[in-house]
């Protein structure tokens, strides 16, 4: 069973297990538009929780993703690099960002769940 | 995730004629120069793009300013010969009807904005740039208000009909609209609104701006719409089709610092101006034409996908500077990367390879010949 949070940046991280997938939020994309590269970080790449660790630029402008916890990078979704429309399309599914073990469970406790990330839209709004 | 710009609050602004219009249609709205302007619709940046490309897109533009200025005499000629003293564009060679691109300058060759000036017969008419246009009106006023009557046409929506199928959509109202020379004016109605036509636009494709009255603009803006062709298009794709057109944007590819030598606009010197002079900044103007300028505005094309953004550091293969990026982005025509910047005159030749600097990476890149898409003018 897998478990989904957010954060107030509009990353989400789907936990299964030690390993965490991270990308950004329908919301974010749809704020971003129309979405034509994705730099993804290196395998191997320790990040921090907050920090930067993927960019991702809108035909307008570039903005950074953070990583939602600390970690090492495992994985990241290449097929973005050919097609990173396939954030806009598929957010929260094929627009997968990187895989990272994750560091510190506890540090998950201080984020959203669907709920509350959803309330956090509310007050933006 | 970073904010992006757009969502930043800014004070008071401005809104156009058609504001209710653009907020019926679900646009983002964004500040710009003053302006709350749509810079995209739901339909987003990629299609607006790709649609004014292929069949026509209406834009608003009634942010820019609209001038009127009238000499002592019955014909643009006093006005022209006036207004000749601020910018190096050939104004009283311009016939009755017809426009031309020029630049305002200051006294060391550098741009203070860029305009249309147009030969309405018994005036002149002028459109400059928003962020600009205030500056642009004392200017004037302190240099020739002595001898031109200046008036803001600030009761006017400025609207831009852009794109292959415009001329035949426009003609449907204004049938002589189709046979309009590129770069030229003409007074109409369009359903029986007074209209100011021009052939001109911002994009690289054939089309018109359409000055109305305010209270007429939304009619105007509907009725074209209402078009099958017709699409509205916000600021997002006027940026990425200008650039793609390799236009400069004011306060970016051009501004104080830049002289049109350099910026690759020696083009709007006209032949007689340029041995006469009697505009700022000549001595600057005939020094670069005559022996080079020191750095020259380029078009970018980066190697792979990643965009290179305004203020991107330049450098060659040992790493020296050559300049920066002055506005890049992503081509949707292009289906790439594409930028615009300033480099060192030596390394300004098409084909020569430079690296663009990318959030401290090296980021291969050659210089090319603008623009990047085949402009689309109406040749007659």
């Amino acid at each position: 069973m897998s478990l989904i949070k957010f954060t107030k940046d509009h990353e989400w991280i789907r936990v299964e297990g030690e390993v965490g997938t991270v990308g950004i939020t329908n919301h974010a994309q749809h704020a971003l538009g129309d979405i034509v590269f994705v730099e993804l970080p290196e395998i191997g790449r320790e990040v921090v929780q907050g920090g930067e660790a993927a960019v991702v630029e809108s035909v307008k402008a570039a903005s950074e993703v953070y990583a939602p916890v600390d970690g090492e990078v495992i994985a990241v979704n290449q097929a973005l690099i050919e097609e990173p429309a396939r954030v806009n399309t598929d957010p929260q599914g094929d627009g997968w960002f990187f895989r990272l073990t994750i560091a510190d469970p506890a540090q998950l406790e201080a984020l959203m769940d669907e709920t509350a990330y959803q309330s956090h839209l509310e007050d933006l709004a | 995730m970073s904010e992006t710009p757009d969502t930043l609050v800014e004070p008071a602004l401005a809104r156009t004629p058609l504001d209710a219009l653009h907020r019926e249609l679900g646009a983002r709205l964004v500040p710009f120069a003053g302006y709350d302007m749509p810079v995209q619709y739901p339909t987003g940046i990629l299609k607006e793009h790709l649609h004014t490309r292929s069949q026509a897109g209406l834009f608003d533009v009634s942010h820019m300013g609209q001038l009127r200025l009238c000499g002592r005499a019955a014909d643009a000629a006093a006005a022209a010969a006036a207004l000749e003293t601020l910018v190096p564009g050939d104004l009283l060679g311009l016939a009755p009807g017809r426009m031309r691109y020029t630049l305002l300058l200051n006294d060391g060759g550098g741009i203070l904005d860029d305009l249309m000036v147009t030969n309405a017969g018994d005036h002149l008419f002028v459109v400059v740039n928003a962020a600009c246009k205030h500056a642009d009106l004392a200017h004037l006023q302190e240099r020739l208000g002595d001898r031109v009557a200046i008036e803001v046409l600030a009761d006017r929506a400025l609207l831009a009909l852009q794109g292959p199928a415009a001329a035949a959509v426009l003609a449907r109202f204004v049938p002589a609209a189709a046979a309009m020379p590129f770069m030229s004016y003409a007074e109409a109605r369009l359903r029986g609104i007074p209209v100011l036509l021009t052939r001109s636009g911002y994009t690289g494709e054939d089309g018109y701006e359409i000055s109305v009255a305010d209270d007429r603009a939304e009619t105007v803006a509907r009725l074209l719409l209402a078009e099958p062709e017709v699409a509205p298009i916000g600021l997002g794709a006027r940026d990425s089709l200008r650039l793609e057109a390799g236009l400069c944007l004011y306060g970016h590819d051009i501004d104080r610092t830049t002289t049109p030598v350099e910026a690759g606009l020696s083009w709007t010197l006209g032949r007689r101006r340029r041995s006469e002079g009697g505009f700022p900044g000549f001595a600057t103007i005939r020094d670069h034409l005559d022996h080079g300028p020191t750095r020259r505005r380029v078009g970018l094309r980066p190697d792979g996908r990643a965009p290179a953004r305004e203020g991107t550091g330049i450098v060659d293969g040992g790493g020296r500077p050559l300049g920066h990026v002055t506005s890049g982005g992503f081509g949707p025509t292009v289906g790439g990367p594409i930028a615009m910047g300033y480099v060192a005159s030596a390394g300004a030749t098409p084909d020569t390879p430079v690296t663009l600097v990318v959030r401290g990476k090296p980021l291969p890149a050659r210089v090319v010949t603008l623009p990047f898409v085949r402009q689309n003018y109406y040749r007659g």
